[in-house]
Formats: C-alpha cells, structure tokens, sequence
C-alpha cells in the first residue's frame, strides 16, 4: 500500500523538493521558455512595449554610471603610465578596459537593477492579484504570453546599453584624459586600437545578449513564483536582485574566461 | 451544458503542512454546488487544484474521462477550456480596460471579427449589468463591478465549468443578494456546473443544490442541500447556524477539553437545527432543470425537516406546495405522505411528510402563485 501511494505520488517528497526546489524549478521554467519561445504569432506588441519600457528605466542610469567609470579608468590608468611614460598607451587601455570589461559590467548591473528589478514587480502584482492564474486558466501560457516578450526585450536593450556604456564610457575617459589630466588628444584615438580588437567589441555584445536574458528569467521566476502578498513582492524583487547580480557577475567570469582562451591576444 | 467532475482521494500538502487529505466528491452536471469551510481551510487551494493551477499530491480529477492531474501540459491546456473562473477579486488585467479584458479570451482563441466580438461582450455585459463602463480601467470600478466584469471575461467563451472563489466577499449584504441572484440565473441560463466556494451561510443556506463542508483538513460532508442543512454533524450543524457552540474554535480547532467546558457552561446540546430556507429560483420564476424539489431529500430519507422550514417570507410553504401538487393531485390522500404501507414499511412510524406544520388551507389565498410547481421539474418522482 505505502509502495502503491508512493508510485501514485504527483509531487516530489518534501526532503528532495526542499533544497533542489527553487534552481529545479528555475531550470524548469527556463527550458520550459526556450521551448515556447518560437511559437507563433510572436507578441510583437508585448514586445516593443517592455523593450521601449526597459530602455526607458535604464538608459539615463546607464550614461550617468558609465561616465565616472570611464573616467575612474582614465585617472588610474593615466597616472601610472605616466610613471612608465606610457601616457600614448593611456587610450588603448582606455578602450580595452571599457569594451572588454566595464560594459558588460554596467549592462549587467542596470539590466538587474532597473530592468530586472521592474519586470519581477510588475509580474509579481500580477500574480498575488491572480491575474496570471485568470490568464493560465483562459488557456493563455504566461511563459509565452509575458516571458518570452520580456526576454527578447532585454536581450535587444542589453545590447544596445552595452554600446551605450562603451561609446558613453570611452567619450568620458577621453574627456578626462584631454582635459584633466592633460593627455595629447591624438595619441589618446591613435592607440585605440593597438591592444584593443574588433572581437572584444563582439564578445561584449554577446555577454550582453546572455546577461539580458539571464536577467529577464530570474526575474521572471521570482515575480512568477512571488506569493504572501505585496511583501512578498518586495521580497522577490529584492531577492530577484541579488540573485541576478550573483549570476551575472559569476557568468561574466566564465565568459571571460572562454574568450581569452578562444581568441588569441593581439601581438603588439 | 455542463460537465461532471468527479475528485477521488486527492490530497493537497506545501511542505510538511497538509492542507486536506482524500477528498473525494463529484459536482453533479449542471448543478450548483458549494464549498463551505472556515477560514484557511484551503477552500481556494482546492477551486485551484479543479483547474489544474495546483498539482496535487495524490488523488484523481474525472473531467469527461480525463484525469486532470495526469495530464500532459497542452492537453491541460485544452481542458482548461471548460473551465470559467471568477477569482476572488475579478483578476482583471490591470493594463486593459473591462472592454479589452472582456474580449481578450475571444482574440486569444477564436478568429472571431471585431464586430463579433464586439456583439458577444456586449451581450455578457448585459448580462452582468456593466453596460456603459466599457472604457474603465479595472482600477477605476468598485470591487462588485470587478467581479462582475471577471464574471463576464469568465462567461465569453460559454465555459461548461464555472467555478467562483467567494463571489460574496467584500460585498454588502444586497449586492451580495444580486449576485446570487445572477448566479442561479446564468446557472439556469447556461446549464453550466457550478461550484462556489465561500464562508458565506447564507449563500450556501439559499443557493446550491450541494453542500460540501472542508474542515480539519478533510471534506466533512458533501451531498444535497437538505442533507447537510439538516445534519447533525457537530461541525457541519456550528458551520451552517454559524454559531460558536461546536468543534470550530476561533484560530483552529477546540480541543477536548475546551469543548467539555463549553458544554458544562451552555448546557448540553440541544440538537436544535435552524429552519431550512426556500431555496433561491431564478428570476423568469420557472425552475432550473437541475433543481432538487423541495423537501424530496428530507422525504425519500424519512426525515421530518426542522419546524418553519421552507417558508418563504410571505409565508408560504414551498415543500407543502410541491408535494400537494405532486401527489394530493394525483389521488393520495393529502398528509399521508407518498409511500402506501406494502412499499415502505416505515411509513406507519415516520410522521407522514407534509403533516408538519398546519394543513394548507382549502382556500389558499396563494394558489397559483407558486410557477415552479404548475410545471413540476421531477414530477411524481419519489
């Protein structure tokens, strides 16, 4: 009998369920978008809307953040090359720094925290006010319906905020460069492209297309699976934050990693 | 027209916590059921579990032969389809007005044109009386008229199932009396099953054909209404007269103990069960074809309903009415109940049925008033 009722079980049993459940689950509704991800018609107008609306959070945050961190950049880099008088170098790392590393970075940052962060609060009031359940119980899958959209549109903003950060963080370093520090311009754009190569610019876009993705899916799940009411709101976006902050930076690391043994550096 | 469901053994836990275990039940076609339980007794967790929202931990959902539980994504999908559901507070789409959320089950699933569409939310806005706030954010409209406009997005694709998870919650006493009133209405309307879950005893003293009672993480009764408004299950009986003499305690449940103290101080039970209301008919007057007569539970089970039972407020007594007009007509002596002696050997112990209470009248000023018993929906059925 106990065999039986074992067999006939639906749900997982508690111990198992217990720490496997919610990165299970999370997987789950990954694999579970990927697969509705190309039906049709696609939500076109769910689409442009949260695109117009992720980029409308985060494109003023991403400009005021990436100015200061090409110019932070500009000022280390610049005083010790002056130590070596290196300052024609001063524009390659420059480039280097801000393509390779500080855009995704940024991207990462304001995709999770503005873009991210929005998703999960509006998907979470969605659902403590059973407007997803309303919407599952008309036939309609929310994966396709509201997550789907919502990842393809940060994915576009993610890449766009990525040329953003580098265009907007390579003016900034420049400027401080020239200005403050009293570099000679035409070194700063000659060396431009010494270290720095067209596939780091390549590499950037494609974190930036992962991170967009990431980003829309953990919050996705955390404004999904939000319950307890508009606390429990707060608290998935809090954690939907945290999480995608970890995540990021941890996938950022090992996409990093795989470039640089993929792509050779630039001899000098 | 409706669709059977049939729930056998299901079981419901989050974590170690079991919400009910083995319920079993069967809302009958076509008619109007109702989930009662105290708060937090997981009343919606159930009307969630009906639609598949939910995945029980064991047990069994017949809907046309397909067992819920077990089904794959898509075709959950496709069953989803029978269902209408009002949740508790409408679950509007906050983003679209009530016309754009009335009509988007109809853009999502139909290819229906804009003019037939326009014509169908039209008609389930009439229905509902929303007429004239078609361009209202959900937002912007009262918590009746958010049911109502969930009501008519729940009703546009003509669903076989409707469930309502406490259509009476914040909603004045009238309100509340309108809504039932065109609840039983779309029900005899429509020949949907219904099955409305909520705390409410009056709804569930007046409305249903069915009763089911949740508590102490089971189903504690589920049958007719007469079964369990005249039961004298402790639980069921403090439920339905909603009084605090009974196993239901404040929080929980009352232990032992508790429950002796109670006694020692109002004495004992008396067993005294309040009387059965007429049951709500639809507005036309003419009954819905899934209505139980009145007093016909009571009579096939030998029982004498509680005194002043189904007297409606004018004073007259449904369950006489129908029963002279069933078998006083057909040559029975009056009062002698349907049963001869060689059927039924109890007939001679049991208080004939319609003896109770004092014999009609021979000039009944309502004569003829009563529509539903001119036209009898099970007659001469015993």
């Amino acid at each position: 009998m106990a065999q039986d009722r074992r067999a006939n079980r639906l749900t997982t049993p508690r111990p198992v369920a217990s720490g496997l459940s919610a990165p299970g689950n999370f997987v789950a509704m990954c694999l579970d978008t990927f697969r509705v991800m190309f039906r049709r018609p696609f939500q076109w107008k769910e689409f442009i809307q949260q695109a117009w609306f992720i980029a409308s959070v985060t494109i003023l945050p991403t400009m005021l953040v990436s100015i200061p961190f090409g110019a932070v950049i500009a000022l280390q880099v610049g005083n010790l090359f002056r130590e070596f008088g290196a300052q024609s170098f001063t524009g390659s790392t420059s480039v280097l720094a801000v393509v390779r590393e500080a855009a995704p970075v940024v991207t990462a940052l304001l995709i999770a925290g503005a873009g991210g962060s929005a998703i999960c609060a509006d998907l979470g009031s969605r659902k403590i006010r059973e407007e997803i359940d309303a919407m599952e119980v008309l036939g309609i899958n929310p994966l396709y319906r509201l997550v789907v959209p919502r990842m393809f549109a940060s994915m576009l903003v993610a890449v766009f905020l990525n040329g953003l950060v580098s265009v907007v963080g390579v003016v900034g370093g420049y400027i401080f460069n020239v200005l403050v520090q009293g570099g000679t311009p035409g070194a700063y754009l000659a060396s431009f492209t010494i270290i720095a190569q067209l596939p780091d610019l390549y590499a950037a876009e494609i974190k930036a297309v992962v991170f967009g993705a990431l980003a829309a899916l953990v919050a996705s799940y955390k404004g999904l699976t939000a319950g307890g009411g508009p606390k429990g709101v707060g608290d998935a976006v809090n954690q939907s934050v945290v999480i995608t902050f970890v995540l990021l930076f941890f996938v950022n690391f090992v996409l990093t990693a795989v470039y640089l043994q993929v792509v050779p550096p630039k001899g000098l | 027209m409706g669709v059977e469901i049939k729930v056998e053994g299901l079981t419901k836990s989050f974590g170690r916590q079991v919400i009910w275990a083995d319920v079993g039940l069967t809302l009958p076609e076509g008619e109007i059921s109702v989930l009662l339980g105290p708060s937090g007794t997981g009343k919606s967790v159930f009307l969630k579990t009906l639609v598949g929202l939910l995945k029980p931990d064991r047990g069994h959902i017949w809907i046309e032969g397909r067992d819920l539980p077990r089904l794959s994504e898509h075709d959950l999908y496709e069953t989803r389809k029978l269902f209408g559901v009002l949740f508790q507070d409408g679950a509007l789409f906050g983003s679209m007005n009530v016309y754009d959320n009335i009509a988007f089950p109809l853009r999502e699933h139909t290819n229906a044109s804009e003019a037939e569409i326009k014509r169908i939310v039209g008609e389930k806005m009439e229905m509902v009386g929303l007429l004239g706030s078609e361009k209202k954010l959900p937002g912007e409209i009262s918590g009746g008229m958010r049911k109502r406009a969930g009501l008519a997005r729940a009703l546009v694709l003509d669903p076989r199932i409707i469930l309502f998870d406490e259509p009476d919650s914040g909603l004045d006493p009238v309100r509340t009396a309108y809504l039932n009133q065109l609840i039983v209405d779309l029900n005899t309307e429509t020949g949907a099953t219904f099955l409305i879950v909520t705390h409410d005893v009056n709804t569930a003293r007046t409305l249903p054909d069915n009763i089911g009672l949740l508590f102490r993480r089971e189903l504690v009764m589920f049958g007719p209404r007469e079964m369990l408004l005249s039961s004298t299950e402790p639980a069921v009986r403090q439920f339905l007269s909603a009084r605090r003499h009974g196993p239901i305690g404040m929080s929980e449940e009352k232990d032992v103990s508790e429950l002796e103290a109670e006694a020692e101080a109002q004495g004992a039970d008396n067993g005294h069960l309040l009387p059965i209301p007429p049951q709500l008919m639809p507005s036309g007057g003419a009954p819905r074809p899934t209505m139980h007569p009145p007093g016909a539970w009571l009579r096939e089970h030998g029982l004498a309903p509680p005194p002043g039972s189904f007297i409606d407020e004018r004073g007259r007594n449904w369950a006489e009415e129908w029963y002279r007009h069933n078998y006083a007509a057909g040559g029975v002596r009056s009062g002698t109940g349907p049963r001869t002696e060689s059927s039924d050997p109890r007939s001679s112990e049991t208080r004939p049925y319609g003896s109770y209470g004092q014999q009609p009248p021979q000039d009944d000023p309502y004569r003829g008033e009563f529509p539903w018993f001119r036209d009898p929906p099970r007659g001469g059925e015993q």
